[in-house]
């Protein structure tokens, strides 16, 4: 296959960007979306050229580090991850626009690569459960019910790649955010810290310039995991009943 | 189990709801729900408009007293009117703060553009402004009678009639209902998500409930200009 590519291109987080076009050949059907733009990058160092940056780590679909707004869809046109994402999706001669995820609290460092410790930061306030150290607990302890369990896993699921901020056209967290705390505040282990967890980690959501939730279902569209749209009205639950909660003692 | 391990410092209840996007939003939330109540009782008043001017004049009049007499005559109308104007002005300004909230926190826009979101969704701000300004403009007009030239005070029948017979009165009230019906359909069902009442099962439920009262409201309300033009109400 022989594509186009428009890519941002961008010095570092200081400097203007812009999209520059680049023609790349030899690209086979099966290889992965970064598998193309490492041939890119291959042939832009052959010709002496900075290479382009972008994320990635695993590429099996399980890190979230791969971010690639592709076409203007997080991740592509395809439900899966930018690195699970293979070039038989395009035709040959296609032109694809290639931009960073696109939100004031994930800043541009460089090219494709944003900054994404506010994820980190959201986490930190709340998205861990207190155990105390010592022998692993007896596994009968604490009996989990089978819906909940699920009901756990499919929030656990959540890879924290930020497609959901990428695609809300408020820059908002409200499905990530939703995701870690439906996981923990589901479960028994989660429950001592049931009320804090909701307020600090929407404080903190806040607090990280992420806008509000306009129920565009943008996020739940472009999730990768499949994280769906009700989750974020079962944290505003969670958060009322926390807020009264904290309001009358 | 584990002990929570952190004593709370928290803010007060307000500050915790005024100061969040979460809490903010359920304040939109409720307000818009206080507006749509209103909003059923006030479109069962106006259809009283096919009864003839005595009925419909009876509905003006059982505004005023109202909850009598328990409540002095005019009581239970300006109660009415004071919860309205509260909800109007929590809403506008929850809006407008975050709606520049969500510019701020997207402030580069993608270069390859493709549209999102539904055209009911999409259309939220200035559906608002639009019925923010028509809600003025509809006091002005048919409670104060200040820009209704022949205004008649105590003969809302007759200045219906009067506003229907001017071409700018039906385009202005057509356009605002019809902004109306947008804004409910998407705003209703958002309520219900942002009190935190939605979830997968009740979706379909949520959303055919939000159709169908904005469906009903919208065509309740314009039926009114077009029974005026058509001569059904005159
Ligand atoms: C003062 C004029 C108004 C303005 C500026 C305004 C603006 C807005 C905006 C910007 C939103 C959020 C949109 C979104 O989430 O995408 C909204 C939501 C809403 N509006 Fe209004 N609106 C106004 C009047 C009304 C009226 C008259 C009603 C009653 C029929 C109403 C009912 C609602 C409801 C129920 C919501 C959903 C709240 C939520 O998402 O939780 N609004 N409005
Ligand atoms: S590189 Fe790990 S999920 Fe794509």
């Amino acid at each position: 296959m022989k594509l186009t590519l428009r890519v941002w291109r961008q010095k570092n987080a200081d400097a203007p960007g812009a999209m520059a076009t680049y023609e790349v050949d030899g690209i086979s059907q099966d290889m992965s979306f970064l598998e193309m733009l490492d041939t890119l990058n291959e042939k832009l160092i052959v010709e002496g050229d900075e290479p382009v940056a972008f994320d990635h780590d695993c590429r099996e679909g399980i890190c979230g580090a791969c971010s690639l707004v592709i076409n203007g869809d997080p991740h592509g046109p395809e439900r899966t991850t930018t690195c699970q994402l293979h070039m038989r999706t395009f035709e040959d001669g296609d032109t694809i626009d290639i931009e960073p995820w696109r939100a004031t609290a994930f800043p541009v460092i460089r090219d494709l690569v944003v900054d994404r410790s506010a994820f980190d930061r959201i986490i930190q306030s709340g998205g861990y459960v207190s155990a105390p150290t010592g022998s692993a607990p007896e596994a009968h302890a604490t009996p989990v019910p089978k819906a909940d369990a699920d009901y756990a896993f499919e929030h656990a699921e959540c890879i924290g790649c930020g497609a959901c901020v990428a695609a809300c056209p408020n820059g908002s967290a409200m499905l990530f955010t939703s995701a870690k705390i439906n996981h923990l505040n589901v479960l028994p282990q989660g429950a001592p810290e049931r009320e804090s967890r909701v307020l600090d980690m929407v404080a903190t959501m806040d607090e990280e310039g992420f806008g509000g939730c306009t129920l565009t279902g943008e996020c739940a569209t472009a999730c990768p995991k499949g994280i769906p749209l009700p989750s974020i009205a079962a944290m505003n639950k969670e958060w009322l009943r926390a807020a009264r909660r904290a309001g009358r003692r | 189990m584990a002990l929570a391990t952190r004593t709370d410092r928290r803010p007060s209840i307000t500050r915790t709801f005024w100061g969040s996007t979460v809490g903010k939003k359920t304040v939109m939330a409720a307000t818009g729900l206080v507006m749509i109540a209103y909003l059923a009782v006030h479109a069962l008043g106006n259809a009283k408009i096919y009864f003839g001017a005595g009925d419909f004049n009876d509905y003006g009049h059982w505004l005023r007293v109202m909850g009598a007499p328990v409540l002095h005559r005019e009581w239970g109308l300006w109660i009415a009117r004071v919860v309205l104007s509260a909800s109007v002005i929590l809403h506008g300004v929850s809006a407008y703060q975050l709606s520049r909230r969500d510019i701020k926190a997207r402030s580069t826009q993608y270069v390859h553009k493709r549209p999102r979101a539904s055209y009911a969704t999409r259309t939220m701000r200035w559906g608002g402004i639009i019925l923010g300004l028509f809600i003025v403009w509809h006091i002005l007009d048919l409670t104060t009678g200040t820009v209704h030239p022949g205004f008649q005070e105590g003969h809302p029948y007759q200045n219906v009639v009067d506003t229907f017979s001017t071409w700018y009165g039906n385009v202005i009230y057509i356009v605002a209902m019809l902004a109306l019906g947008m804004h409910i359909r998407h705003g209703f069902w958002s309520a219900a998500q942002t009190l935190g009442v939605g979830n997968a099962t009740r979706d379909r439920v949520l959303k055919t409930v939000a159709n169908v009262l904005a469906l009903l409201l919208t065509a309740t309300f314009i039926s009114v200009p077009v029974g005026v033009m058509t001569g059904v109400v005159s």
